[in-house]
């Protein structure tokens, strides 16, 4: 038998921000979802009549998918809720193509919401309870992150400048905009001299606490075609598992995405040097530099070297978080559905004045809990199916 | 098959050698290697005839990150390579915390809150020790 999901057999059509950054009092994660989930809708031309496979997750709800089909009064065929942190939606992103693939769902949404600035962070994502780490206090998830950065540095010689200029072109990209939270400029030297959350990193070094919900909209490619909107086909996707606990990570200086890139680049017959914008989940500086590293743009221990003098900045060699990434656009605390979105917009040419001249190829790179989920989605243009 | 419930946990029956200073680990005979943190059923091996050692207390801090809490003390946060194989999360006491370094050869206590908590490992540099 031939395997049933196949290099573009499926599209992403429709994709949206919900409001996002502060959003109104009482909003609830699920009126977030529901929103994003009508524009996402209007963005492709379908209604919610169409969605026949519910794929939600949130920190704020323990039964996301089921609070989602209630609000929203769906009854779909099939269903899934995976909880990996932030790289969920490219994980859901294989699990609705295969579901598609496999004819248990035509149309497929995505969905995710979170209030967690309005809340207060620490009343939406609350760590499991780990005996082993608890006594120490470690700042959750900042001193993992922070702990990968130091062992990254002790053996490859990393920078703290080096980590620097990846939020300074992070925030270059966020100026370009409209929808990011930080406005202002953002220098090297800001960087190090802000207060530090757990050494090496600083706030600087850190993703921004917002709200925000966003929505994707999946169906065949034979569907996608009959729609309004230029769909971003899947090319290949890959996810892989490592541990839960930073404790529990074999090397702190690769992740599994080592894994997860390779899977995906295999599935769409591509190498690193043939995607033409790379959006990788920047929950720290460090996050974003060993991303590089694992999904194939540089050597392993280069990260620091690849980043140097702007190279992932607006105008540089290579276009990296283009909206300006979770640490200066938008993080609600499961920021992988915005990195697709921004993938999508790339594609299909939509990105204003952010966008990468002739993108027909993106890697879209999620990661969930402390570098311990690592999901890739791997999409393309018409040209490229 | 039946199976009688186990009579301790693993956290237990770690917490029972930090009563009596000693830092524990499992062995698993299968897989040949150390496992930590303590569990019922080894990982990859699926081994359910865990045998429990007590470390020599000597280790080398893989990772260290600085926590400085706004109006606190500033406290460090570090992964510690066991001589035996595993690794664990912990905390480096008897000097400034941000004289810390990565490749230090430590050596472990049992510490003691005073709160009541139970007892849990930290280290300190093996010259002091």
């Amino acid at each position: 038998m031939t395997h049933p999901v196949r290099r573009g057999g499926c599209a992403i059509v429709g994709v949206a921000e919900s409001d996002i950054g502060e959003v109104a009092a009482g909003m609830s994660p699920l009126d977030l979802m529901a929103q994003a989930t009508q524009r996402a809708l209007a963005d492709c031309g379908l209604k919610l009549s169409d969605i026949d496979g519910v794929f939600a997750t949130t920190s704020q709800s323990r039964m996301p998918t089921l609070a989602l089909c209630e609000y929203l009064g769906l009854q779909p065929r099939y269903h899934d809720g995976t909880n990996i942190g932030g790289s969920s939606f490219m994980s859901m992103i294989a699990h609705a193509q295969a579901a598609i693939a496999a004819g248990l769902c035509d149309v497929a949404l995505i969905a995710y919401g979170s209030t967690q600035r309005s809340m207060g962070r620490s009343n939406v994502a609350a760590p499991d309870i780990n005996p082993y780490e608890a006594p120490y206090r470690p700042i959750y998830t900042g001193s993992s992150y922070a702990l990968a950065a130091s062992r990254h540095m002790h053996e490859f010689g990393t920078t703290r400048e080096q980590l620097a200029q990846i939020a300074v072109a992070a925030r270059d990209w966020a100026l370009l905009n409209p929808k990011a939270w930080e406005k202002k400029p953002l220098t090297v030297a800001e960087v190090l001299s802000a207060r530090v959350l757990s050494s090496p990193l600083t706030v600087r070094d850190c993703c921004l606490v917002t709200d925000g919900g966003g929505a994707l909209i999946l169906c065949s490619a034979q569907r996608a075609a009959h729609l309004k909107s230029r769909p971003a086909f899947v090319l290949g996707t890959g996810e892989a598992l490592s541990h839960l606990n930073i404790s529990q990570m074999p090397d702190l200086t690769t992740t599994a995405a080592v894994r997860s890139g390779a899977a995906a680049y295999a599935m769409a017959g591509l190498r690193p040097s043939e995607i033409d914008v790379v959006e990788v989940y920047d929950a720290f500086t460090i996050t974003t530099l060993m991303f590089l590293e694992d999904l194939g743009f540089c050597p392993k221990g280069e990260g620091g070297r690849l980043v140097a003098d702007g190279a992932v900045a607006p105008g540089g060699r290579l276009p990296v978080n283009t909206n300006g990434g979770g640490l200066s656009y938008c993080h609600p605390g499961m920021y992988g559905v915005f990195v697709l979105i921004e993938a999508v917009r790339q594609i299909r040419g939509e990105a204003g004045k952010r966008q990468v001249p002739n993108c027909a190829t993106a890697i879209a790179h999620g990661n969930g809990g402390t570098l311990s989920s690592q999901s890739t989605v791997i999409l393309g243009n018409a040209s490229t199916v | 098959m039946t199976y009688a419930n186990d009579t301790s946990s693993p956290l237990a029956r770690f917490q029972d050698y930090l009563w009596r200073g000693q830092l524990a680990y499992q062995y698993d005979a299968i897989g040949d290697r150390a496992v930590f943190y303590p569990r019922v059923i080894a990982p990859r091996t699926g081994n359910d005839s865990l045998e429990w050692r007590v470390s020599a207390g000597v280790g080398t801090v893989y990772a260290v990150t600085v926590i400085s809490p706004r109006g606190s003390p500033c406290y460090n946060v570090v992964l510690v390579d066991m001589a035996e194989g595993f690794r664990l999360m912990s905390r480096i006491e008897g000097l400034p915390a941000e004289d810390v370094r990565i490749g230090m050869r430590v050596r472990f206590r049992a510490f003691l809150p005073d709160d009541g908590a139970p007892p849990y490992p930290v280290f300190e540099p093996e010259t002091n020790a």
